[in-house]
């Protein structure tokens, strides 16, 4: 437990087995909630947001107890938190760390950009092939344009 | 062939490309055959597209199929307010395949994904248009004997022209030069620039159309459209620079063809007609023979 005089170990600490989900980008922390199916589950779950980061600005972080998520889920919150870092808790302890990783494709999260896009008329599932990782660039399945970072919405 | 639907040029490969080529020759030679008979084909037109539509129900025609549809949506259930969902899966029940156009963007992908028969993109919106790129390389094959090592003169409205881009896609699969020749405001767009520069093929860009058609293999004309400009005085300005008239190809080489999706309205003068270089209506009847090599190809039945 002496982890605890280390500030920036005290907020992992506090839980006793979970996850940690650090360096969120304080803008998108409510997207990455909704991706993750956060606001959905019974588990115990802290927040904060706005605090002061040395390298990206304002941040948000996670603290969900009793949870650990599969790669492929979590790496569904790369679009919006793509400098995301999990601590992975047991026994007060981080046994691990990990980086999200954008995926190779996108399903049900992303909105096309393309107005004339079926995805945007009717209720079809929305899937992307992603072309550029950084900045992220997704290519419809359907209509085949580019959805690029800056024009892109979650759903 | 494994493939089932055809959305877009890019779901074949050059092999089957070729297969669907090779059976359009053989449908050149033999048109009418009863390989259609007692099946039906749906021809869902959700916008009109007359010359389009009238190609595919001349190709199931001659295979001895039988051909029903609307062609216009406010004579079906979507004025009513159906979705696209909810029809499909009605006429998949109706039909052993479906033939469709839709001024919206993936459509078809979506159409092809809900439909228990296949389905063929008669276009959707600005985005594919794959039995043209067929019926385009097909002309293409049949007037040059080869898909290789072409010169290929791209003119007019490159910027919003599906075909063109559906074509340069699929002939940059060969050892294609590229010239486009279009106005400012209608230059070919940067992402398919980009994409030639990446795979290594050479193209050239001019607003000017004399003197650089002498080198084609190909004159692929396209509509410059009022409507596509901003400032219409720019349209005024460059509308008679990209109309081909016949004094024009005296220097062209004897081989050279003119294609052109169709309709015209006035980049290709009429005195072009009667020369041996103009192909464009050639094109539209080989457009028949290339839909009854897809037909049979998406139903197994060659």
């Amino acid at each position: 437990m002496k982890n605890l005089t280390d500030p920036k170990q005290l907020l992992v600490s506090a839980i006793e087995s979970g996850t940690v989900i650090d360096h969120i980008p304080a803008s998108t922390l409510f997207k990455v909630i909704k991706i993750l199916g956060l606001d959905r589950i019974k588990n115990q779950i802290t927040f904060g947001t706005n605090l002061e980061s040395k390298t990206d600005g304002k941040k948000a972080i996670i603290k969900i107890a009793g949870k650990f998520f599969e790669d492929d889920d979590i790496n569904r919150i790369a679009l919006v938190a793509p400098n995301a870092k999990l601590n992975i808790i047991r026994d007060y302890q981080v046994i691990e760390k990990r980086v999200v990783a954008v995926p190779d494709t996108i399903t049900a999260i992303a909105k096309c950009m393309n107005p004339k896009c079926i995805t945007n008329y009717e209720k079809v599932t929305t899937r992307f092939k992603v072309v550029s990782k950084k900045p992220v660039a997704l290519k419809c399945h359907y209509c085949e344009k580019i959805t690029d970072q800056e024009r892109l919405e979650i759903i | 062939m494994k493939i089932r639907s055809l959305v877009s040029i890019d779901d074949l490969t050059t092999g089957e490309i070729m297969k669907i080529l090779k059976l359009a020759a053989e449908f050149e030679k033999d048109p009418v055959q009863e390989i259609l008979h007692g099946k039906v084909v749906a021809t869902l037109f959700f916008e009109p597209s007359t010359r389009t539509r009238l190609s595919f129900e001349s190709a199931v025609n001659k295979l001895g199929g039988k051909v029903i549809g609307f062609t216009d949506s406010s004579t079906s259930s979507v004025s009513k307010g159906e979705t696209l969902n909810d029809t499909i899966r009605t006429v998949n029940n109706y039909v052993d395949m479906i033939v469709m156009r839709h001024p919206i963007e993936g459509s078809a992908r979506y159409a092809s994904e809900i439909s228990t028969v296949p389905v063929i993109n008669a276009g959707d919106g600005a985005n594919q248009h794959p039995t043209q790129t067929l019926l385009d390389l097909y002309s293409i094959l049949k007037t040059q004997g080869s898909l290789d090592n072409l010169n290929i003169c791209m003119v007019g409205d490159l910027k919003y022209g599906r075909t063109v881009h559906s074509l340069l896609m699929a002939m940059s699969r060969w050892n294609t030069s590229f010239n486009f020749i279009a106005p400012e405001e209608l230059r070919m767009p940067d992402e398919y620039k980009l994409y030639l520069d990446n795979i290594g093929l050479k193209y050239n860009e001019t607003a000017e159309l004399q003197g650089i058609i002498d080198q084609a293999d190909i004159i692929y004309m396209t509509r410059v459209q009022k409507e596509r400009f901003s400032d219409p005085i720019e349209y005024e300005k460059v509308k008679n620079a990209y109309v081909l008239h016949d004094h024009m190809l005296s220097g062209t080489k004897p081989g050279m063809r003119i294609l052109h999706p169709l309709p015209r309205v006035n980049e290709i003068n009429p005195d072009v007609d009667s020369n041996a270089k103009a192909y464009y209506f050639e094109q539209a009847l080989n457009g028949v023979y290339t839909r009854q090599a897809i037909i049979c190809t998406l139903l197994g039945l060659k």
